[in-house]
């Protein structure tokens, strides 16, 4: 296939996933902030969201200081930040739009109508509706174009391009959202009933908490939760998931460069699935995500050079958020 | 109906209903006007959702408009349809010779039938052209040929030639959605009509395109090439890419190496054999053309006059649909066939014919002049509608380079009723059949019908508040 379609097709992914990814982290943050705590701690709950998406530079070049209703108005509909939930929808349908010919028109019309949807969504509805019903709405839309990739696309190279896109999205927000909540949560020792609707929350923000629920029968702790989203290779969610996936599609797209991507994605993989909580701990859980998140970038990098071939006056629909 | 100066599809002179119109009559009849206003709405939501549309030049980036569509569809019994369509093959067959001669022979001028000046003086012919041979002689292998009936209300409405497209003809996409969207509607219309189907158009123009393949390649690799997302008919060029199963390409996708085409994909530079190219001639190349195309590739002409690739169309057929060309075909048609017309072509006056020249200018008020290399009614002067003053106005410019206009009678349009605010009313119509030229030639029964949405308005362009209709040939 056209180099420049698979760049469309991996990039149109990645926003739908960004965009459900944002709106999943930023509902766990209302939720958060709606238990009872120090004014201090609520704040910094809200800057919680900007560090994990690398935003806060941005977000402090408009605002002085972190105001729940502000960091919303920032991550959601702000067109002007370009991992805003309305850039990243954006973003797929522009992706989308410049190939709507590889793809089905089931998933084109998926893609455009959320757009439409977005591009039209009154500001009342969010008042009435509460935030809430908005984000159910972004991950139902999310769930949906996924949905119809699986249920109509060939399993040819666009379909390939497309989980990749999807998969190295979800294991960079995974690790990051892990990592943020980690530091945040095991650093302050607030009291157990507090600490067990943290880290529900967190679970439920990548919907595990029934996965966990499910694997444990017993209490959450914090090594389990990052057991469960790190090693677990039946979550959907978890890295060592997300990595086995990045890698089956490598396998499916190769060609006569990307025989180290591969490896490199394979030895990932592996390491996940053979590895340890251990071993992990001993690095440090922050110190291994961070290795982490680079390695997903080097991917990254890896697969634009190997496949998507940067063409002169070629411009991705909107640049990505940018990376740490 | 009083008595009205133009032909109307629906009804006869006397009022009465034309046979192939009485079923559908019927059904109008008994059909709530609120529910045909209820299908047309479901028909926007339907076309805003899948996107099919055309962008807006100069508006925010994104904008896209929708063509209106009118649900009351444009018939055409079976034996217009066999004239019409003979008339065609005849035309495109003709156009297609007269190219080929003129880039290699010239016979038509040697025979004195057309001035050299007026072929060789063109800003549409293109001397890098000339001694190249194309597969299968064949240079309008997609022809949009405009098709008006003319006529009063008591004539049988003569169907006419308005206009050859033979570059980059667009509006095929609309004739397939528009079927689609009239069978999504109101599929009980369908079992009272045996409507002949268009949906394989996508299939022929398969077939036509590796047809004429570069020697020797036994499974060509087709491709349509685009300027972009943000040209207007975008969504044409996807569609049938789509339609067709053919990548959609952009200029900066390709490249040439040793005379032969390429594409960059991930599995590496994957050969290129036949473009159904939607860009002009003037954007294909910025080595040969102009050197600030960013939509085309460097060397493409040189590995299209090596024979290396396939271009649909060819380079240079704007000379044979040139409005100062257009009078010559019934010319072309006797020269190359030694027949008659079968559909004729719409009177015209050449204004550097001095008598021709004369008579325009005592006529001003009642023609329709055109400039020669004018397109979308620029440079055009429209008697009938015009002051006093833009007419002298024009009649000075005529005067002073007779040799750039034409002038043509003004039309009275067929009609066909049309669903409007007021009700359902007629308005004026034309039709664009496609006409595909290969090993042989071929076209789906019918075409895109375009209509003129404003009472008594003859304009049917789209940006010009034209809407669009589904045009239904009846089997016989």
């Amino acid at each position: 296939m056209l180099s420049r379609t698979a760049d469309h097709c991996y990039w149109m992914a990645r926003y739908t996933e960004r965009a459900e990814n944002t709106a999943r982290m930023l509902d766990v943050n209302m939720r958060l902030s709606l238990l009872p705590q120090p004014e201090d701690r609520r704040r910094q709950t809200w800057m919680v969201p900007l560090s994990i998406s690398g935003l806060a530079d941005n977000y402090f070049e408009r605002y002085k200081e972190v105001i729940p209703e502000r960091v919303l108005e920032f991550m959601v509909f702000d067109a002007t930040n370009p991992s805003s939930i309305y850039s990243c929808l954006r973003g797929a349908r522009e992706n989308a739009h410049a190939v709507r010919g590889t793809l089905t028109s089931e998933l084109w019309e998926t893609l455009n109508s959320t757009w439409l949807d977005m591009r039209d969504y009154q500001r009342e509805r969010f008042v009435e509706g509460g935030i809430g019903e908005f984000f159910e709405w972004v991950k139902f839309r999310s769930h949906l174009s996924r949905g119809v990739t699986v249920a109509t696309m060939l399993r040819e190279e666009p379909f390939n391009f497309a989980r990749l896109g999807t998969f190295l999205e979800r294991a960079d927000n995974t690790a990051r959202l892990l990592d943020v909540k980690y530091e945040l949560l095991s650093v302050s020792q607030p009291d157990a009933a507090s600490d067990f609707y943290q880290w529900s929350f967190l679970l439920r923000s990548v919907s595990a908490f029934e996965a966990y629920r499910k694997a444990y029968s017993d209490l959450i702790t914090p090594r389990r939760v990052a057991e469960l989203l790190i090693l677990n290779e039946k979550m959907p969610r978890s890295l060592c998931q997300c990595m086995t996936e990045v890698h089956s599609n490598l396998v499916a797209v190769r060609n006569a460069a990307s025989g180290e991507t591969e490896r490199r994605a394979g030895e990932l993989a592996s390491a996940l699935r053979f590895g340890n909580l251990e071993d992990i701990f001993d690095l440090g859980l922050h110190n291994y995500l961070t290795r982490f998140v680079e390695r997903v970038a080097d991917l990254s990098g890896r697969i634009a050079n190997d496949f998507l071939v940067p063409v002169s006056g070629h411009e991705a629909a909107p640049v990505a958020g940018k990376v740490e | 109906m009083g008595a009205a100066s133009y032909f109307n599809e629906m009804h006869d002179g006397a009022g009465g209903i034309r046979s192939h119109y009485a079923n559908y009559s019927n059904w109008l009849a008994n059909t709530p006007p609120d529910r045909i206003a209820r299908k047309r709405a479901e028909a926007d939501l339907v076309f805003h959702r899948t996107g099919i549309t055309f962008a807006v030049y100069g508006e925010e980036a994104g904008k896209e408009r929708l063509i209106p569509f009118d649900v009351l569809p444009r018939i055409i019994p079976a034996d217009d349809w066999a004239t019409l369509a003979a008339g065609l093959r005849q035309r495109v067959k003709t156009l297609n010779l007269f190219l080929q001669d003129v880039y290699h022979d010239q016979e038509i001028i040697k025979a004195g039938r057309i001035p050299r000046e007026q072929i060789m003086n063109n800003a549409q012919f293109r001397p890098e052209m000339q001694g190249v041979d194309v597969p299968g002689g064949i240079y309008a292998h997609i022809a949009g040929i405009d098709v008006v009936r003319a006529g009063d209300a008591n004539s049988k409405g003569d169907f006419f030639v308005l206009e050859d497209n033979l570059r980059v003809p667009s509006g095929v996409s609309y004739m397939l959605e528009n079927r689609r969207m009239m069978m999504r509607l109101f599929p009980e219309l369908f079992s009272r009509y045996h409507v002949a189907p268009v949906d394989h158009y996508p299939d022929l123009l398969l077939t036509k395109l590796r047809s004429v393949a570069p020697k020797g390649i036994s499974d060509p690799e087709v491709v349509v090439l685009t300027p972009g997302a943000f040209n207007s008919a975008y969504f044409e060029h996807a569609f049938l890419a789509q339609q067709m199963g053919v990548e959609l390409v952009e200029g900066q996708d390709m490249f040439v190496r040793d005379e032969t085409l390429y594409m960059r994909t991930t599995r590496g530079p994957r050969r290129v054999d036949v473009i159904y190219r939607r860009v002009d001639d003037d954007f294909l190349d910025p080595l040969a053309f102009r050197k600030d195309s960013m939509l085309g590739v460097p060397g493409l002409l040189s590995a299209y006059r090596a024979g290396r690739v396939t271009l649909a169309n060819a380079i240079g057929t704007g000379v044979a649909d040139d409005k100062s060309i257009y009078p010559y075909v019934p010319e072309m048609i006797d020269f190359y066939l030694g027949e008659k017309p079968i559909i004729g072509n719409v009177q015209t006056f050449l204004c550097r014919k001095a008598e021709d020249l004369k008579y325009v200018l005592a006529h001003m008020d009642e023609l329709v002049v055109k400039e020669t290399h004018g397109a979308g009614g620029y440079g055009m002067l429209i008697g009938p509608t015009a002051t006093r003053e833009q007419i002298d106005k024009f009649r000075e410019v005529v005067k002073a380079y007779p040799e750039r206009y034409i002038a043509q009678p003004t039309l009275s349009l067929s009609a066909c009723p049309t669903f409007v605010e007021s009700g359902v009313a007629p308005r004026h119509i034309d039709l664009r059949p496609f006409v595909l030229s290969g090993s042989d030639i071929t076209m789906v029964p019918g075409g895109l019908t375009r209509v003129a949405l404003r009472e008594g308005s003859l304009v049917v362009n789209s940006s010009q508040g034209g809407g669009t209709k589904d045009t239904w040939v009846l089997e016989a």
